[in-house]
């Protein structure tokens, strides 16, 4: 019998969205003399444990429950990993 | 006239908002959460502020899914009345009522006082009891209140006179200093302000009862 899946969802502010928590860490990083940083964006990773067996099932799924509530489309895009 | 105040966990301004409509006259009904249907002749429902569902995911976003979110969205849908305040207006455009989102405040600070605001349209059953350009004085508390939407958003709540209310001076980082937006028929208002908060001079002012005062009489006459 096949394992269940393991779906992962990384989260992010689409590009061009201004991030004020991903500059301030990188501000932060600056303080600490990690020069170099140009730029900090920051996301989610939501993991998902699925009783679904069929990966690309699985994939449309997690797809409908990223559009659905996992990720504001207005300003997040996202992707998913089925391991 | 009815009211209906919706309360999630979290929200915490649920409340103040069922009395300030209660002063301007609505026969109230306080609803939860898990409710699937909105009392039978809800005129308006009442968002209220707070930290529904913890603010976890985003804000507003289990709160614009849950049972009682579907009553709200088919109540405007057929046209009917809702005011979102604050934690409500996040509510508001998770639901996709109202276009944009609320973002983490530009300074990224908690923002907890009395702002200035600028009616800018009076055009709307909220903003009829005031002028264009009257100016109001009504608390903040919010740490997501940062309007942004696209610039095509932006033209169109523009060109539409959908800006319901902007700041004198901007507390947020908000776009076009934008606190409160219009649905396209007039009937969704989602602000971050909170006029509830200022309708008995025992809290400091009354410059929020003249929208419930304005909205109430609207719908009782309708």
């Amino acid at each position: 019998m096949p394992a269940p899946l393991k779906a992962r969802v990384h989260v992010m502010l689409k590009d061009g969205v201004l991030d004020p928590q991903g500059e301030a860490v990188r501000h932060a990083l600056g303080t600490l003399g990690f020069t170099g940083v140009e730029a900090v964006r920051q996301g989610k990773v939501i993991e998902l444990d699925l009783a679904a067996t069929d990966k690309a099932s699985a994939e449309a799924e997690v797809k409908a429950m990223c559009e659905k509530l996992l990720a504001n489309t207005v300003i997040e895009k996202y992707s998913v990993e089925i391991a | 006239m009815k009211a209906a105040v919706i309360t999630f966990p979290g929200s915490n301004c649920d409340r103040d908002l069922a009395e300030a409509f209660a002063k301007a006259g609505a026969e109230v009904t306080r609803v939860w959460h898990k409710e699937t249907e909105l009392p039978k002749g809800t005129d308006i429902v009442g968002i209220p502020g707070g930290f529904s569902f913890g603010d976890y995911l985003r804000c507003g976003a289990i709160a614009a899914r849950s049972p009682v979110g579907q009553a709200v969205a088919a109540h405007a849908k057929k046209g009917g009345y809702v005011l979102g305040i604050c934690n409500g207006f996040q509510v508001l455009t998770e639901m996709g009522l109202l276009p944009g989102v609320l973002m983490r405040n530009a300074g990224l600070k908690f923002v907890c006082r009395t702002v200035g605001l600028t009616v800018a349209t009076r055009e709307s059953a909220y903003t009829a009891g005031w002028q264009t350009g009257s100016v109001i004085r009504v608390p903040v508390a919010h740490h997501d209140g940062n309007y942004t939407a696209d610039a095509a958003t932006l033209q169109r709540l523009k060109a539409e006179d959908r800006i319901a209310f902007t700041y004198v001076d901007n507390p947020n980082g908000a776009m076009a200093d934008i606190a409160g937006i219009l649905s396209d028929n007039r009937r969704v208002l989602g602000m971050m302000p909170h006029p509830e908060r200022v309708v008995d001079a025992a809290q400091g002012g009354t410059d929020g009862s003249v929208l419930f005062r304005s909205v109430v009489g609207a719908l009782a006459e309708a």
